[in-house]
């Protein structure tokens, strides 16, 4: 089986979601990352985890990546090297890719999968729905390419001890009006600390929490705890924190050994980002709260009791 | 300047979700309401065609059983008017089959300058409708905004990435999908309740808008099993007498992380 991977970088490195499909990728068949922009600095490390080709666009320009590396994607297959399968990171840049793509190859799409098997020419992803409780088995019908994207975490990368990917140009088409989109300035929202979907320990708070400002604690038990803080997309949408901190469906997905979930009721959205963690502690009023259905050490209490208690406590060591 | 939102109409996110065993399809028998990611949307096309001084904001929305209680929300915000698509061969579409149905009724309702979107459903978050009503429009398109202004047939938009956000400008027709809390939708006010009453909504079917292969057959997959997750062992639920923060404290002790 022929599987292409769109392949993301960030500070010259490729993302670990990448990693994460291309080891995964290597287990199914022959891999070729597919990236947009310019390859160099990583197809070592696209080789390194199993690679053996990578398609590169070359600058985009400040094109989005979307409707460019998806026109890029077409012409190589029109031009005769059609793949069988097409993942992507589950990410802002991945689901515009896989969308763009799916209208031009008239190919539905899979997105927020977290397992895939291939048997022969047949390919089934897996989905969990109803906040991860029920896993869903869909198998494309008709022929390839198929289309799939992955929730980040879904696989562990493992490096292969490749070679560095031969790098092969794959140019931006015309895109006439759909290239409209320009980016003018990128802004990256700075953290101290660990990484959120890296860190070991993540605070989480949650609208429980009752405003913005009670925020604060969770930054400091945090940075107590060497973790990183996180957030429900509940307070994101209140402004209190930006969207860089969500934990969910929508933004982050962690699994950290330790997950304290502070104010947080555990709406679906929330639990599919934090439910892979390996020990979760809940803090919350309402015993009848979801997160208590997920939680190894659960306390049934107010957050503004029982965090300056614990940060007290912590500090005191 | 004219505004048109695609909005879906759900089952209540508060009732737990279920599949019906026939189909394996999300239940969405009883009464649905405005997905609130959609509310953020249609209160942009309200203040950005109030601050363009004319012009009117248009609804499209697909969904079973001609349900129109969560389009008349919208309405009762201040949209003119809709167009819904419902037709029982729709059933098991995919996301593609439901761009291309929303991309019609888009081209019916004579197109618009600017097309606005949430980033994703809060039921069935496939999250790649928008970007692809956009390629099937042939319009360019800015995902994930949470910021958007409108000036000289162009849009400037903060767009949402994974480290922070980025700029970005793109000439009108532009297809837009918004973040929840790009903007705070307003009440419906009781004399916008009533108005939306009596405002139109066309009902149309698929074949009314040309889109033909839809359903489980025009899908192009299958779902070929249901299962449960396996699930967390149960954990040590206490109440608060004063001392929970110690239990957290020792919980933490004996995993050695403090």
């Amino acid at each position: 089986m022929k599987i292409w991977v769109f392949a993301q970088e960030a500070a010259g490195a490729p993302t670990s979601g990448t990693l994460e499909l291309i080891t995964k990728a290597r287990s199914l068949g022959d891999v070729t990352a597919f990236v947009g922009g310019d390859a160099s600095g990583v197809a070592a490390a696209l080789g390194e985890y199993g690679a053996a080709k990578v398609y590169a666009t070359g600058d985009l320009g400040g094109k989005l990546h979307g409707v460019a590396v998806a026109g890029a994607m077409k012409a190589v297959i029109d031009g005769g090297d059609a793949p069988d399968l097409i993942v992507f990171p589950q990410t802002t840049e991945g689901r515009d890719v896989v969308a763009r793509l799916s209208v031009k190859l008239d190919k539905t799409v899979l997105t927020n999968n977290t397992g895939i098997a291939v048997e022969g020419d047949t390919v089934s992803v897996t989905t969990p729905i109803f906040g991860g409780n029920t896993l869903v088995t869909t198998t494309f019908t008709g022929t390839g390419p198929f289309l799939a994207a992955f929730r980040p975490k879904s696989f562990v990368a493992e490096s292969a001890g490749g070679a560095a990917a031969e790098v092969v140009a794959a140019p931006v088409p015309d895109l006439g009006a759909t290239g409209g989109a320009t980016v003018t300035a990128v802004h990256v929202e700075e953290s101290s600390g660990p990484k959120l979907d890296e860190a070991a320990i993540v605070v989480s708070g949650g609208r429980g929490l009752g405003e913005a400002d009670k925020y604060a604690m969770i930054e400091t038990l945090a940075k107590l705890l060497k973790g990183a803080p996180g957030a429900s997309r509940a307070i994101v949408d209140a402004g209190w924190v930006p969207y860089s901190y969500q934990v969910g469906q929508t933004g982050k997905v962690v699994k950290p050994t330790v997950y304290i979930a502070a104010g947080i009721s555990g709406a679906t959205q929330h639990m599919v980002g934090m439910k892979g963690a390996k020990n979760i502690i809940a803090i919350n009023k309402d015993k009848e709260a979801p997160i208590f259905g997920i939680a190894d050490l659960g306390i049934v209490g107010d957050v503004h009791k029982v965090l300056p208690k614990l940060i007290e406590a912590l500090q005191g060591r | 300047m004219n505004v048109i939102v695609c909005v879906k109409q759900i089952p209540d996110p508060a009732a737990p979700g279920a599949l019906d065993p026939s189909t394996n399809t999300l239940k969405r028998d009883g009464k649905l309401i405005l997905d609130e990611s959609d509310s953020y949307g249609v209160e942009m096309a309200l203040q950005l065609v109030d601050k363009a001084g004319g012009g009117e904001v248009s609804l499209v929305s697909m969904a079973p059983n001609g349900e129109v209680s969560g389009l008349r929300t919208a309405l009762a915000m201040g949209a003119a008017k809709g167009i819904l698509i419902s037709d029982p061969a729709l059933q098991g579409s995919d996301a593609l089959t439901t761009a291309k149905l929303l991309a019609a009724a888009i081209t019916r309702a004579g197109g618009a300058d600017l097309i606005i979107a949430a980033t994703e459903s809060s039921d069935g978050y496939t999250g790649t409708v928008p970007e692809m009503i956009a390629e099937v429009l042939g319009l360019p398109s800015v995902t994930f905004a949470k910021a958007l202004t409108i000036a000289d047939g162009k849009l400037d938009a903060q767009r949402q990435t994974e480290d922070g956000y980025d700029d970005v400008t793109c000439p009108l027709p532009a297809v837009v999908s918004v973040t929840a809390g790009v903007v705070e939708p307003r009440y419906p006010s009781f004399k916008g309740i009533m108005a939306a009453k009596s405002k139109p909504v066309d009902t149309v079917t698929a074949a009314d808008l040309g889109v033909t292969s839809v359903g489980w057959a025009g899908a192009g997959q299958t779902i070929t099993n249901v299962g449960q997750a396996e699930a967390r062992a149960a954990g040590t639920i206490v109440e608060d007498d004063g001392e929970g923060f110690a239990k957290i404290v020792s919980y933490l002790e004996n995993l050695k992380v403090i």
